[in-house]
């Protein structure tokens, strides 16, 4: 153990700072955000950088989230590169224009940090904002800890600008449980980041709007001639998956970090049963798996970094032939017992070639989801892995929900 | 070996701070360090716990800690609060800001208690009663994980100018003047 300080290139930095420097090292040219809990500190530290001189961008301090989302959505229809950030209200606040940019193929890149979303007011962690907006038409990336963060705002952008895309891109990540945690994260250097956007620039230019020019967007569209915009973003989506894996494949030559694409494997290989996760419980997931495995107990983890468009076929090759397959889900599916992504996965139970699967709903609104916890999920899809009874649906840290009957 | 630290203060006292300079310092060692508070809406004087992991190989849990090794409280008002002790595995240390000499905090599971005056030092060199800075060198004093040096350097990347020369005497003192009783 070495207790004398050495030199390095690491940086002890929040989830919120990985974001706000990541939005830097893209080289925006607006930026228009309104702060939130737990995003508040992602402006903080851009209005920062802006105030010193080290971001050269427009920076419009809207006054509310509905603005934010309108004026990144016109700055990149008129060509800029543009960021902005919200979480839970903001995000409900901005809905509209959330669709719109989706609608008008504008390629906006936006952090937004997990949390619960109105209806109980809480200021808590939870992915319900994801889910509330998931069929926006927006892509849907989610990440782990601080540096894939950071890693998947400069992703972001290669996938949103690219010629063959052109979809806004959202990347999410837990609220308290990384927003707020300080770890060591490599903050590549600008000329870096530089070379791995310049594919952009080699590419044809996008249409965008000019003043004075005549063109629209996010025009009026029925019957056809909406079905055909539509059906352009639905495969523009399809087209995302494989663009997403080969951005990753060269991200890793350029900063030697790779996480799999869709979805990562992790000790899934030889495993019986796996359990299906997203974000930061995916950290405390894995380090119970290498307790267990030390125990003999054939466990692995599929985690869901692009959860839109949903990552089908990927999960399926992931997890065809395994015993059984516990899917946690942050989040609840009004109207079904399951949660969201299990309730999705579900749909593809069929092709995987035996397996069965379980839903765990935990983590909501700040409920922590302990190693505790997870192992008593482990135990669980072990026993439907070996034929036990095993309820569907277990809301982990609300046992009464299991108990009472009262679906 | 990874140590798990839980601070307990109030909104105001750097606990958020303190938690941060020690996952700073322990990654200039080429250790590794992850730290987070948890609390509902900021505001001053409200508890706030905050949890730090600390190990020579890369930290993975996103959870908070339940079984700590080792206690930080900078609020004395808290120093036989029964939670304060929750889940404190055997062996365990605490490193307590009071002024007093305080030999009648026990738990049967703490083996060393490490007491500063950190509101007192602050008040002399920062004229602030911050105790962080104290903090964070009577930790390294205590634990043994950490030299000075890195903690000094971490505090670079909050502090500037006359606040940081100030702190860093902040973090030298606590180092120096920390009291250590094996119980």
């Amino acid at each position: 153990m070495n207790t004398t300080a050495t030199p390095s290139r690491i940086k002890v930095i929040t989830g919120n700072a990985a974001a706000a420097i990541a939005a830097k090292l893209a080289r925006p040219d607006v930026v228009a955000a309104y702060p939130i809990t737990p995003q508040t500190e992602v402006i903080e530290q851009i209005s920062t950088f802006y105030a010193s001189g080290e971001m050269d961008c427009e920076l419009i301090t809207v006054e509310g989230e509905n603005s934010a989302m309108n004026v990144v959505m016109a700055a990149s229809l008129a060509g800029g590169r543009v960021f902005t950030a919200s979480s839970s209200w903001g995000l409900v606040f901005m809905y509209d224009a959330v669709l719109a940019v989706a609608g008008a193929r504008a390629p906006v890149v936006m952090v937004n940090v997990n949390r619960e979303t109105p209806g109980i007011i809480a200021v808590s962690s939870g992915q319900q904002d994801m889910i509330s907006t998931r069929d926006a038409g927006w892509i849907f990336l989610i990440a782990e800890d601080c540096q894939e963060v950071l890693d998947l705002v400069l992703q972001a952008y290669r996938l949103a600008e690219d010629y063959d895309i052109q979809l806004p891109v959202m990347v999410h990540y837990d609220g308290f449980f990384l927003s707020y945690l300080s770890e060591g994260v490599d903050i590549p250097e600008q000329k870096t980041v530089d070379q791995f956007l310049s594919v952009l620039k080699t590419q044809p230019k996008r249409t965008v709007l000019h003043p004075g020019e005549k063109l629209g967007v996010g025009s009026h569209g029925i019957l056809g001639g909406y079905m055909e915009l539509r059906h352009k973003h639905v495969t523009a989506m399809e087209r995302s998956k494989a663009k997403f894996e080969e951005i990753d494949k060269e991200f890793a030559d350029i900063f030697g970090r790779s996480y799999g694409g869709q979805v990562e494997e992790y000790r899934t290989d030889d495993a019986d049963m796996v359990l299906v996760g997203s974000g930061s419980m995916c950290g405390t997931i894995k380090a119970v798996i290498d307790e267990q495995r030390e125990k003999g107990v054939r466990i692995g983890l599929v985690k869901i970094r692009m959860y839109r468009p949903f990552p089908h076929k990927a999960l399926v090759a992931a997890l065809k032939g395994k015993k059984a397959i516990g899917v946690v889900d942050r989040s609840l599916a009004f109207g079904f017992d399951g949660g969201p992504i299990y309730t999705e996965l579900k749909a593809f139970e069929t092709r995987m070639d035996g397996a069965k699967l379980i839903s765990f709903i935990d983590g909501i609104a700040n409920t922590d989801i302990t190693k505790t916890n997870v192992e008593k999920m482990i135990q669980m899809t072990g026993d439907l892995a070996d034929g036990k009874d095993v309820p569907e649906v277990t809301w982990v840290s609300y046992p009464d929900a299991n108990t009472k009957g009262e679906k | 070996m990874m140590s798990e630290v839980r601070f307990h203060g109030r909104g105001g006292q750097g606990v958020v701070t303190t938690s941060k300079i020690l996952a700073n310092a322990f990654a200039r060692t080429g250790q590794y360090g992850a730290s987070f508070p948890m609390f509902g809406f900021e505001r001053r004087g409200a508890p706030v716990t905050a949890f730090g992991r600390f190990s020579d190989k890369p930290v993975r849990e996103k959870t908070q800690i339940y079984n700590p090794n080792i206690l930080v409280v900078l609020d004395p008002s808290q120093k036989k609060a029964a939670n304060v002790f929750d889940g404190l595995v055997p062996g365990g240390m605490m490193l307590l800001n009071d002024k007093k000499n305080t030999d009648d905090v026990r738990h049967e599971n703490l083996r060393k208690l490490a007491v500063v005056d950190a509101n007192g030092i602050a008040m002399a060199e920062i004229g602030l009663p911050i105790p962080n800075t104290v903090v964070v060198g009577a930790f390294a004093k205590m634990s043994g994980l950490l030299d000075i040096g890195p903690v000094l350097e971490a505090l670079a990347d909050y502090f500037s100018g006359k606040k940081l020369a100030a702190n860093e005497i902040c973090a030298r003192r606590g180092f120096d003047e920390v009291r250590i009783v094996e119980l």
